[in-house]
């Protein structure tokens, strides 16, 4: 996303009644986090062009909903986020996920780093509320230092994104559509362990759930002390509002 | 005596879990005899009553893994006002909910007769046992549940908090720190 040349001329849109203030070419929800504002979302990645499917960043603009994440700011507009009817919204949209997976947080090396986790905590989700589909999926060990376990999947991409715009290699793709979408590796047999998939590469960094994990590395950092643990994603998401720097890295496993 | 009217009727029991969620309980400490003063207990493993009687609040743990656990928790519903899914199993199956996925013969047959050391084994059928559900759920696929309170188990201070919104007649809710599904 490139700055246009008026970049620096402050305009305001307003976020619940408060002004936010933003730079030609920024989106609404870039806009709003850099002021200090949280919008909860999954598939947003501030690395990455935005993807706009998870939809747990829709804000009503102007009265119409919209993905905050793709949605250009302007100037004058009227943004609401957090309203009881937008963020029960999202708790259904998160509901959604935890039962389309198998989400058994007490079993994840995730726990207590998953974004998906975190953001329930922040949404208050105290049960599923839906009908759990229990789906039948598979884990490939293949690989020596890498886990894949597909049961927490949430179709966010970022790995499929990072493997192919900064690794190079492609390692990661959707197949199926609609309630059959899951995600592949790249390999002609289909396994990890045929893949380039190295642990420097940015795929291993960026999946915000508890598929792609880093082989004997679960529980180097305990229960309690994980990212979400001190801090809640609210916080963490809008500890630099103000600044350009990147946020402190944070313990992960 | 005429203290006990104004005291709240509680039940509680332990379904497919693993009285993990009774134990966190039990760790609130010296707070369990404030709670004692404002509660009484009804069927409880903590009373060894068998059957619930009319209640104000049902406290259940574990989710639905066969027969009987079904009938209890039809038992409580009947019975209590409010009733409350406590833990990860009653949330969402949790644990045992991990044999979703696997057919109940091929569990049992790995379990009783095939699985490594066994022998002369043989799948147990008194009719006393109650019968394996294909499919272990989470409470709220049967009846309806007032309350959530996750966690494995969830902490005592969450049970705590909780327990005392909802006493107070508040909606229970718990911030960061304390809503923990793991």
């Amino acid at each position: 996303m490139e700055p246009a040349a008026d970049a620096h001329d402050p305009r305001t849109f307003t976020m619940d009644g408060r002004d936010v203030p933003f730079e030609a070419g920024q989106t609404v929800l870039r806009a709003a986090l850099a002021a200090g504002r949280y919008v909860p979302h999954l598939c947003y990645h501030p690395e990455f062009d935005p993807h706009g499917s998870c939809k747990l960043c829709t804000v009503k603009l102007n009265g119409r909903t919209v993905a905050s994440c793709t949605t250009l700011a302007r100037a004058g507009d009227e943004v609401e986020s957090d309203t009881p009817e937008l963020q029960e919204l999202r708790r259904n949209l998160v509901q959604f996920l935890f039962v389309e997976g198998n989400h058994f947080c007490p079993s994840c090396e995730r726990s207590g780093s998953c974004t998906l986790q975190a953001v329930a905590y922040d949404l208050g989700v105290m049960a599923e509320h839906f009908s759990p589909f229990f789906p039948d999926r598979p884990i490939d060990a293949s690989h020596p230092d890498v886990l894949l376990d597909f049961n927490r999947c949430i179709l966010c991409e970022l790995c499929v994104r990072a493997s192919a715009e900064v690794d190079g290699k492609h390692v990661f793709a959707l197949s199926g559509r609609g309630a059959q979408k899951h995600l592949i590796v790249n390999a002609e047999s289909g396994r990890l362990a045929d893949t380039r998939l190295a642990v420097e590469d940015k795929a291993m960094d960026v999946c915000p759930v508890g598929v792609i994990l880093r082989k004997r590395r679960g529980f180097l950092v305990p229960i309690g002390e994980r990212k979400y643990d001190q801090r809640s994603i609210r916080e963490i998401a809008t500890a630099n509002a103000g600044s350009s720097a990147r946020p402190p890295a944070a313990r992960e496993p | 005596m005429a203290a006990d009217h104004q005291k709240l009727r509680v039940a509680t029991t332990s379904l497919a879990g693993c009285f993990g969620c009774h134990m966190s309980l039990l760790d609130i400490d010296e707070r369990l005899l404030e709670l004692l003063e404002r509660i009484e207990l009804d069927r409880s493993p903590l009373t060894d009553v068998k059957r619930v009687g009319p209640c104000d609040l049902g406290i259940v743990e574990g989710g639905l893994c066969n027969a009987e656990n079904v009938h209890v928790l039809r038992e409580f519903r009947r019975n209590c006002r409010v009733l409350l899914a406590i833990g990860a199993c009653a949330v969402n199956g949790g644990l045992p909910a991990q044999r979703n996925h696997l057919d109940v013969r091929d569990c049992l047959q790995t379990v009783y007769l095939t699985g490594a050391g066994i022998r002369r084994g043989f799948i147990p059928n008194d009719p006393e046992l109650p019968l394996p559900l294909d499919r272990v759920h989470p409470l709220h696929d049967v009846v309806k549940v007032d309350y959530f309170l996750p966690g494995c188990p969830p902490p005592a201070d969450a049970i705590w908090k909780f327990l005392n919104d909802l006493l107070a007649g508040r909606t229970p809710t718990l911030g960061h720190g304390l809503i923990h599904y793991d």
